[in-house]
């Protein structure tokens, strides 16, 4: 056996779910699509005393909601509806491989929030948000706190998230480089740009949690560049992460100016 | 314990299991079906994929509970009556394995990927990104996979 024992609960109902949470605490953990607490089980890196199974709770559907779609939070990554959104179309196939976002959901994504993982990246460009079980709206920008860290409460569970519609005229980018096809990101950023000139751009990987920075519109890649500090590791030199961010950011941008219409 | 039943390869099983057991490990210890291989056991290398209701998985991150109700296929569940289905065949023709460590799980993505139609060569490359292969060098597999989507 490689995860160490647990409990295990399979609500039906999102109130079920959340008073498993509110009962349990730090000690539950919620399944998803497991495609990293299942990992981190195995390695026992987690040791949850009670895995709540959210699998059949009903939170797989797709809605027109105020300008946005609200995304059901066990709607898995590879559901081509989601593709329908041209930056989460550029952005899912560097989302694990063809079997892990096939299990994976968008939702457990956001709520993981690994700050090298790319949905909670497009989320936070987009101005999107979750929806929890206790009714909160919680901006991305408010919710990612750090690396694996969401101002979600113990007790709450994320139920949906919010994803603005494609804006008018606006042209969408992600740009990404990994060790490996599917790895996580050495860094990765992403643009919106407008048919007047408008510009936003986030980054991820390469700060501790998604990050929207305010770039200089003739030198998008170099102010970039210069508002990051990132960490150094065994594969990639801080200064090499740094230079990294200015070239994705540069070619996300230049994409999205290239698909925006006047 | 928890009460789980599960269909594997047609035929309905009928199990007690801890919370704690993987799909993987169920299928090679409980049931004795060992063409599920295990590699890295956290999603990367793809050995142990198997179709869930008929969505290719990751056998290794799935508990066996979370199955209960479901339809598993495995590689023991390809070949009919002895004989290699389509895919099989076209490995076995293009010398698209050597060990075969890894084939179990690239042959049941392949079948999920090309139940989606036909794939472009694009789509095969990336399905394979999630299958380690030590041997091959992939080429030949890729061939393997488009020649069974008759392309």
């Amino acid at each position: 056996m490689k995860p160490a024992p647990f409990r295990y609960a399979r609500p039906e109902t999102v109130e079920e779910a959340a008073s498993l949470l509110a009962e349990h605490g730090d000690e539950a953990k919620v399944l998803a699509g497991g495609q990293s607490l299942v990992p981190m089980l195995n390695m026992r890196i987690a040791r949850p005393s009670l895995v709540v199974d959210a699998n059949r709770l009903p939170l797989d559907g797709i809605a027109e909601e105020n300008g946005s779609w609200r995304v059901g939070a066990l709607v898995r990554q590879a559901d081509p509806r989601l593709l329908e959104h041209p930056l989460l179309a550029e952005a899912i196939p560097f989302v694990g491989h063809f079997a892990t976002r096939n299990r994976g959901t968008v939702g457990g994504s956001i709520a993981h929030a690994d700050a090298a993982a790319e949905l909670p990246v497009c989320l936070t460009l987009l101005g999107g948000a979750a929806v929890t079980s206790s009714g909160r709206t919680i901006p991305a920008q408010e919710l990612f706190v750090t690396h694996f860290t969401t101002s979600l409460e113990p007790d709450e569970l994320l139920v949906a998230t919010l994803w603005p519609r494609p804006a008018a005229g606006f042209g969408y980018a992600f740009a990404e480089l990994a060790q490996r096809r599917g790895d996580y990101a050495l860094c990765m950023a992403a643009a919106a740009a407008g048919p007047r000139g408008e510009l936003r751009v986030a980054l991820g990987a390469v700060v501790d949690r998604p990050t929207v920075v305010d770039v200089d519109p003739d030198a998008p890649g170099r102010s970039a560049a210069a508002q990051v500090e990132p960490f150094g590791n065994l594969h990639a030199s801080a200064r090499y992460l740094r230079h990294l961010a200015g070239v994705l950011v540069e070619r996300a941008v230049a994409r999205a100016r290239e698909r925006a219409r006047p | 314990m928890i009460d789980v039943v599960v269909k594997v390869n047609g035929h309905e099983r009928r199990e007690a299991l801890e919370p704690r057991l993987l799909l993987s490990d169920f299928l090679r210890h409980t049931l004795g079906l060992t063409g599920t291989h295990v590699g890295c056991e956290h999603g990367v290398c793809g050995a142990c994929t198997v179709l869930l209701d008929g969505v290719a998985v990751r056998s290794c991150l799935l508990l066996a509970v979370q199955a209960d109700g479901a339809e598993i296929v495995t590689v023991e569940g390809l070949a009919g009556n002895g004989e290699l289905n389509a895919l099989q065949a076209a490995f076995r023709e293009h010398h698209a394995l050597q060990c075969g460590f890894c084939t179990p799980g690239i042959l049941l993505a392949a079948t999920d990927l090309l139940a989606r139609g036909t794939p472009t060569r694009e789509q095969i490359v990336d399905l394979l990104s999630g299958h380690l292969c030590r041997c091959t060098g992939y080429e030949s597999i890729v061939e393997a996979i488009a020649q069974a989507a008759g392309t």
